[in-house]
């Protein structure tokens, strides 16, 4: 039987004695576009950078494609592509000598190379550029030759850390369609993190949702999402709401639960578009002035809600404090 | 184990040959303080009597081998110190999750940064010997090439060695002005050392580049003040120890 791409038990780091990732237990089966979701600062790079053996785990191991990633790092290193979160690209040289200089390291030969190379500019419709310096490419562009680069040496599991940060709509579109075609073409196992639960949502067959440093969920995007049923429909009120008024619209049939927040109540409810109308009814009735109604089918976003208390946008100012200093170094790094 | 992989060396020497083509700006710009020390100081004590020259050797043709030694002595250190570069822009990480031994890595680096300033080295002979400086034969400038590749194996090292230890760019004008500047001005490339007052000349004794420019001197102009072999062990060993502490060191550093 063959061994799980990747298998974690225990994964744990820690900075300074800060616990940026907490004990993660983690398997992925080969040939998976796996997912890990979770806002800045959770702890996904942190785990990235172990599994691809840049950074040594304070405590518990993990095996990428059955090897050990603490005493076969080699072999490690032979079986895996990495897209890191931060540009690594020499941007005095072209697209192509950038693709050539990565195959030499992993020992491919001239014809291999320029064989697979022409293959995954294809791939990612970069064939046009490839004599560009990468100083002139565009953010996306660049990107999008980094997962090429990552893919040429045909690794099994490629790992793909926010692969869409920062890029606009359309070329995040793109990104998406390239990693899906390479998961189906090539059959390469991708695990990728991301703060966008729309992505998950959209490219992973399963999702770990990640907060400071531990795997609270891990399901298929769907099955997650069951876990919240209903829909979730949002009222805005005027002023604040008495025990009597959300005591009046829980008592609705239908409505499953309902969160008051401010002047914010947040109803679970089953088949919601046909129980709208009820509901707004009800609220008039016990006195509430509606400011607006939105409706939405529950999404990761409710998962996340569900499992931490908080919402991933506050999370991440949460955690902001912590992250200053990391990224007032990242961003001298994007010069 | 150790094992090295050719094609991963060769990798990262054509991309630094690459490199040095392509940024000439940058070529020229390392090659002008050289080349200003040469024509200014050439022309300028050119015709004076500098003592401990010996009779006959012109100042020229003293300061030439010096100017080589001293373009070595940059841009060597410089090329070692490029590492913080790649740190800085995320390409070391590229170089370091490939399956390629640490040592590879550091020979590669080392081929290329050692390439790049022997050829920066010999650009500078030119307008040397365009000032009056004559070399005696081939198997004379095939010494003289040995000693360029032996100062710039010792440097580029050194270099390697301090960018390995140093976490990012604030280390990189501390190491040009505090060790750079005085290891140059310490190796006998403007003046014979034996000018200096005698605790300086001690110092100057711990140099290796005093060897390297004494080397130079003696296969160029026939000139030096150690016999040849002592300077060509002196190199050879500190050649040998530096690429050890850098490799070394590397081997020891984070990426992150
Ligand atoms: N090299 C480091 N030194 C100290 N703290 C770090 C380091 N790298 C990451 N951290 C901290 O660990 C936590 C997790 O970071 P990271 O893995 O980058 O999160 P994510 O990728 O999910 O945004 C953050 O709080 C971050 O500040
Ligand atoms: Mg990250």
């Amino acid at each position: 039987m063959d061994a799980p791409a990747i298998a974690a038990r225990g994964l744990t780091m820690r900075f300074n004695g800060f616990l940026a990732v907490d004990g993660v237990d983690l398997e992925i089966e080969r040939g998976e576009l796996f997912g890990l979701l979770g806002p800045n600062g959770a702890g996904k790079s942190t785990i990235i950078k172990m599994l691809t053996t840049m950074l040594r785990p304070s405590a518990g191991s993990a095996r990428v494609w059955g090897y050990d990633i603490k005493r076969e790092r080699d072999a490690v290193r032979n079986s895996i592509g990495v897209v890191f979160q931060d540009p690594s690209v020499d941007s005095q040289l072209s697209g192509r000598e950038n693709l050539d200089f990565h195959g030499r390291m992993y020992g491919m030969d001239r014809k291999t190379r320029a064989d697979r190379i022409a293959e995954v500019l294809e791939l990612v419709d970069l064939t046009e550029k490839a004599d560009v310096l990468m100083e002139d490419y565009s953010g996306g562009m660049q990107r999008r030759l980094e997962i090429a680069r990552g893919l040429m040496h045909h690794p099994a599991v490629l790992f793909l850390d926010e692969p869409t940060l920062g890029l606009d709509a359309q070329t995040r579109r793109y990104i998406w369609r390239y990693i899906e075609r390479m998961n189906e073409e090539e059959g390469v196992t991708v695990v990728l993190t991301t703060h966008y639960m729309e992505e998950a949502d959209h490219l992973c067959e399963r999702v770990a949702i990640i907060d400071q440093g531990r795997i609270v969920a891990l399901d298929s995007p769907e099955r997650l999402k069951d876990l919240i049923g209903a829909d979730i429909v949002t009222l805005e009120v005027d002023d604040s709401v008495t025990d009597e008024q959300v005591g009046a619209l829980s008592d609705l049939e239908g409505v499953e639960a309902v969160d008051r927040a401010g002047s914010t109540l947040r109803l679970s409810v089953d088949r919601s578009e046909a129980r709208i109308p009820e509901i707004v009814l009800a609220a008039s009735r016990a006195g509430l002035l509606i400011r607006s109604v939105t409706m939405h089918e529950p999404t990761l976003e409710d998962v996340f809600l569900k499992f931490t208390g908080k919402k991933i946008r506050e999370a991440e100012s949460a955690g902001a404090g912590r992250m200053a200093a990391v990224q007032s170094r990242m961003r001298t790094r994007r010069h | 184990m150790i094992s090295i992989n050719i094609y991963a060396i060769y990798s990262l020497w054509l991309r630094e040959m690459i490199r040095f083509f392509r940024l000439k700006s940058r070529v020229v710009g390392s090659l002008a303080p050289p080349f200003f020390f040469l024509a200014f100081l050439g022309f300028g004590f050119g015709s004076a009597v500098m003592p401990a020259i010996p009779e006959g050797v012109g100042y020229v043709s003293f300061l030439a081998p010096g100017i080589i030694g001293m373009t070595l002595l940059f841009s060597s250190t410089f090329g070692g110190l490029s590492m913080l570069w790649d740190r800085e822009f995320g390409f070391l990480r590229e170089i370091m999750v490939a399956p390629v031994s640490r040592l590879s890595i550091v020979i590669g680096r080392t081929a290329g940064g050692v390439t790049t300033a022997v050829m920066q080295g010999l650009i500078i002979l030119v307008p040397g010997l365009a000032m009056g400086l004559q070399i005696p034969g081939l198997p004379a400038f095939l010494l003289a090439l040995v000693f360029m590749l032996l100062i710039a194996t010792t440097f580029n090292s050194l270099g390697l060695a301090f960018a390995s230890r140093m976490k990012d760019m604030s280390g990189f004008s501390l190491i040009m002005n505090f060790m750079v500047f005085p290891v140059f001005l310490l190796s006998g490339a403007l003046f014979p050392i034996s000018n200096l007052p005698g605790w300086l000349q001690t110092l100057a004794l711990f140099n290796p580049l005093t060897y390297g420019v004494d080397g130079l001197r003696g296969s160029l102009i026939g000139v030096s003040s150690f016999p040849l072999a002592l300077d060509l062990l002196i190199l050879a060993g500190s050649s040998v120890a530096a690429l050890s502490l850098g490799a070394y060191l590397f081997e020891k550093s984070d990426v992150e």
